[in-house]
């Protein structure tokens, strides 16, 4: 609880008291048998959740290339995110993202199954908001606000010292010739760890397809693509391309792993990784 | 417009179109900097552009562009038929089948020349299946509706392949292999496609004076020397390594083989083997061009070039349908 | 000298002997009628004898390699092909395939032959218009000019008249007798018995794949004959413009 007593705020310390109130109220009422069918609720739902409430998480929590705790998800039963195998679950609470499956979430209501929803974290105050969000449906607010502060403390730490080293120009490039933007969590982890993005030199705050002359007049200090995937596929060719392996002896090259992939606290270790 | 000032004026097209497609690109360069780049650059990102990203897909356009029309004018030439085009009767399906299998179980990295090799293979198969169903003897009907089976076929098992693949991209490039693309093509794929076919642009080019002959019938033909039977294997083969070679890199590009011989047939007072290497000049200017017109139209968009060729050739499909429409009765 | 020889030819389709044990020879300087009902075998046994078919026995041509069999015979089959608007001298010029090596163009004695093709059936006005844009009549000529284009010492035809009007039937029958006289010889299956009769050197019979008469008109459009392969009554008689083979009325 050390963040409360470092925000002395009073009117913050009122709210947290009647809030912990309210929580040990709601304690009672807490859903028991919580099902994920997102690959990100999967993550928070295992950070947050008390032994034995989580009863499933997604087949994806497994899946190394895209999630931060495939080791921990081994433990969970998987679903693949059918309503009918989520409601054999007998779930009081199904947590989603808002992009799933609208005829999925639809139908599940249907069957009076409490669905939480929660969008996509694209910064830093937001993955905080969806922890403290995580921590309310779990019915453990406590847990979540202690989450959401503990990161943001650390993602504090990361940017008093991040600001000095913007001189240098990374790219972040994905199959298709995607790139992402500073307006995205992507975009963001590269702020963190002191690399000013290209996109956003060329006009893309949100990224955006990146034509590959482009990328190779643009000339990055440091280039970053994504993991290739099992089997073939020509929106990953252009990660072969000739030219790429060219653009890479000049610069610095790295991959982006599951670290990057969803607004939780992981992505620290993405940052870290970056700056080594 | 006699053989030789056609021959010409083509050549000039092409190297017009060649020299613009080097020249047209999102980094809008200078054209004198490109050039200069392109011949005498090295190392510096302007050169890389140039050397690594325009030439290989300004060559790979025209490769495959001849491949295209070529293999059209033939299999009409052989089949007597103008609307015999590859992509129409199932040939560049089958083709892109052929790829997609390759990619997806491996066999594509397992030596060199194996993915081109695939893309024949499934070509051959495809090609065959066409003469064996809609023969020289077959109508238009028969040909369109084997083709349409063909296709249909081929595609199927390429999405299924496609849906199977381990990798979550694959499942949206079913539309690539239909459709075709010379997006961020490299120089490998050059080295890829490129041998082979030239050695399919061989062997049509030795079917041309039965391809001529064919005007008057296959009785005529053979009692005016010339062999069938092997006129045939090298069809079959010329085809196959043409347009295989050329799906399994860029997709199957459509219409192409259909628009390039009609095009061409009134300027070579329609002989076959004349009309051969007018569709190879020709069809290599109609792929620069159309892959030109999709970096300029819809330069953030990946344009898939298939669909423009799709735009073209399928309005001036239904027109030699129309045309035809009596032999459907 | 012997341009066509069949022994012992025999051709089967399925159980059915469709040409059955044919001998013949055709010398130079004969035009031959190849005459029969329909389903008599006409058009199979010249496409046997030009190796189009298997079959059994022993024939001269088939015995060439198909580079010289296109040197010793031309063929112009019943179907009138002509798949491409090409125009008329193209077509004609197609009957010097066998001359030419691979890939070359026309040479001197290729333009004379196929000039001297045009003028023989008549075609000089048409030589640069398009064949597909013809009438079926002027087509079935620009397609016999093809096969005289190739020079060769025996022609066969399969129904060259059949479709052309009166005076174009006439002469194109007076061409192949030109041709028999200038020392080539033609084979060409005929419908039409006073024109056969009247044209031909030499008539063949055929009826169900065997040889039923084979000789001058007189001697096979015998009255017997006529009767008993064709179900028609036929003769010769004088007209005003000589002897002329008739048909007379169907058999009773």
């Amino acid at each position: 609880m050390s963040v409360f007593v470092r925000r002395s705020d009073p009117h913050i310390l009122a709210a947290v008291a009647a809030l912990l109130i309210w929580a040990g109220a709601a304690m009672a009422d807490a859903p028991k048998r919580v099902v994920s069918i997102n690959l990100c609720t999967d993550q928070l739902a295992m950070m947050l959740a008390a032994p034995g409430q989580l009863v499933s998480v997604s087949y994806l929590a497994r899946d190394r290339r895209s999630s931060a705790m495939a080791d921990l998800a081994e433990g969970y039963p998987v679903n693949r995110g059918l309503a009918e195998d989520v409601f054999l679950l007998k779930p009081d609470l199904v947590l989603t993202g808002d992009h799933t499956t609208p005829a999925t979430v639809a139908m599940l209501e249907r069957l009076g199954v409490r669905v939480e929803r929660f969008s996509l974290a694209t910064d830093f105050d937001q993955i905080a908001d969806r922890l403290r969000q995580m921590g309310r449906a779990l019915g453990r607010e406590a847990m979540g606000a202690a989450a959401a502060a503990r990161f943001e403390a650390d993602v504090a730490g990361l940017q008093s010292d991040a600001g000095q080293r913007m001189a240098r120009r990374a790219a972040l490039y994905y199959a298709n010739g995607y790139t992402s933007g500073d307006d995205t969590l992507a975009g963001h982890i590269l702020a963190a760890a002191g690399l000013a993005n290209i996109a956003s030199e060329l006009g893309m705050p949100a990224g955006g397809s990146l034509a590959l002359e482009t990328l190779v007049m643009a000339g990055p200090d440091a280039l970053i693509t994504a993991e290739r995937f099992e089997g073939h596929s020509r929106s990953e060719d252009i990660l072969n391309h000739g030219v790429l392996r060219r653009v890479a002896e000049s610069a610095a090259r790295s991959t982006t792993n599951a670290n990057w992939v969803c607004g939780t606290p992981h992505v620290l270790s993405a940052i870290e990784g970056l700056r080594e | 417009m006699t053989p030789r000032a056609l021959f010409t004026s083509l050549s000039v097209l092409l190297v017009g179109l060649f020299c613009a497609s080097l020249l047209i690109g999102p980094a809008g360069l200078g054209i004198g900097e490109s050039l200069t780049a392109l011949i005498a650059g090295e190392d510096d990102p302007l050169a890389l552009v140039m050397q690594e990203i325009r030439l290989p897909r300004a060559i790979l356009g025209a490769l495959i562009g001849v491949s295209l029309g070529l293999a059209g004018a033939a299999m009409q030439g052989y089949l007597r038929n103008p609307l015999a085009e590859p992509g129409l009767i199932g040939v560049s399906g089958s083709a892109a089948l052929g790829a997609v299998l390759a990619l997806q179980t491996g066999v594509a990295a397992s030596f060199a020349l194996a993915l081109p090799l695939s893309g024949l293979a499934g070509a051959v198969i495809g090609v065959l299946l066409i003469l064996m169903l809609a023969g020289p003897r077959g109508s238009s009907m028969t040909l369109i509706l084997a083709g349409i089976a063909i296709s249909a076929l081929a595609g199927a098992l390429t999405a299924l392949v496609l849906n199977l693949s381990p990798n979550p991209f694959a499942t949206s490039e079913i539309v690539f292999w239909m459709m075709g693309s010379l997006a961020d093509r490299s120089m490998s794929h050059v080295w890829l496609a490129g041998p082979i076919m030239l050695v399919g642009w061989g062997m049509i080019s030795l079917t041309a004076r039965t391809l001529d002959a064919l005007t008057l019938g296959e009785d005529a033909t053979s009692a005016l020397g010339l062999s069938l039977t092997a006129t045939r294997l090298w069809l079959v083969l010329g085809v196959a390594a043409s347009v295989g070679a050329a799906t399994s890199v860029a997709g199957a590009i459509g219409f192409v083989g259909l628009v390039v011989p009609h095009l061409m047939r009134p300027l070579v007072g329609a002989r076959p083997a004349r009309l051969l290497w007018a569709s190879a000049l020709g069809g290599a200017s109609m792929v620069l061009a159309a892959d030109i017109a999709v970096r300029l139209v819809l330069p953030d968009r990946d344009l898939k070039l298939g669909v423009l060729m799709a735009l073209v050739g399928a309005p001036l499909f239904l027109h030699l349908i129309y045309k035809t429409r009596r032999e459907f009765a | 000298m012997t341009l066509l020889s069949l022994e012992h030819m025999t051709v089967t389709r399925g159980a059915r002997r469709v040409i059955d044990d044919v001998s013949l020879t055709i010398g130079a300087g004969e035009f031959v009628g190849l005459i029969g009902p329909n389903g008599a075998g006409k058009t199979t046994l010249m496409r046997a004898a030009l190796s189009l078919l298997p079959a059994k026995g022993t024939c001269n041509l088939r015995q060439l390699k198909p580079s010289e069999r296109a040197r010793a015979v031309a063929w112009l089959p019943q179907q009138r092909e002509i798949a491409w608007p090409v125009d008329v001298e193209t077509v004609v010029a197609l009957g010097r395939i066998p001359y030419l090596p691979r890939g070359a163009s026309l040479r001197d004695d290729d333009r004379a032959a196929v000039g001297h093709a045009v003028s023989r059936m008549g075609l000089e006005a048409f030589a640069g218009r398009i064949a597909t844009q013809l009438s079926g009549g002027e087509q079935a000529r620009v397609l016999i000019a093809r096969a005289l284009a190739q020079d060769t010492p025996l022609l066969m035809a399969d129904e060259p008249i059949a479709g052309l009007d009166p005076a174009h039937q006439l002469s194109t029958m007076r061409a192949f007798a030109d041709l028999a006289r200038d020392g080539r010889s033609v084979l060409a299956a005929l419908h039409d018995l006073p024109l056969a009769a009247r044209y031909c050197t030499r008539l063949i019979l055929i009826d169900a794949g065997r040889i039923v008469a084979d000789g001058p008109p007189r001697a096979v459009l015998t009255e017997e004959n006529v009767a008993e392969v064709f179900g028609v009554r036929g003769a010769f008689a004088e007209t005003g413009a000589g002897v002329a083979f008739q048909v007379l009325e169907a058999v009773p």
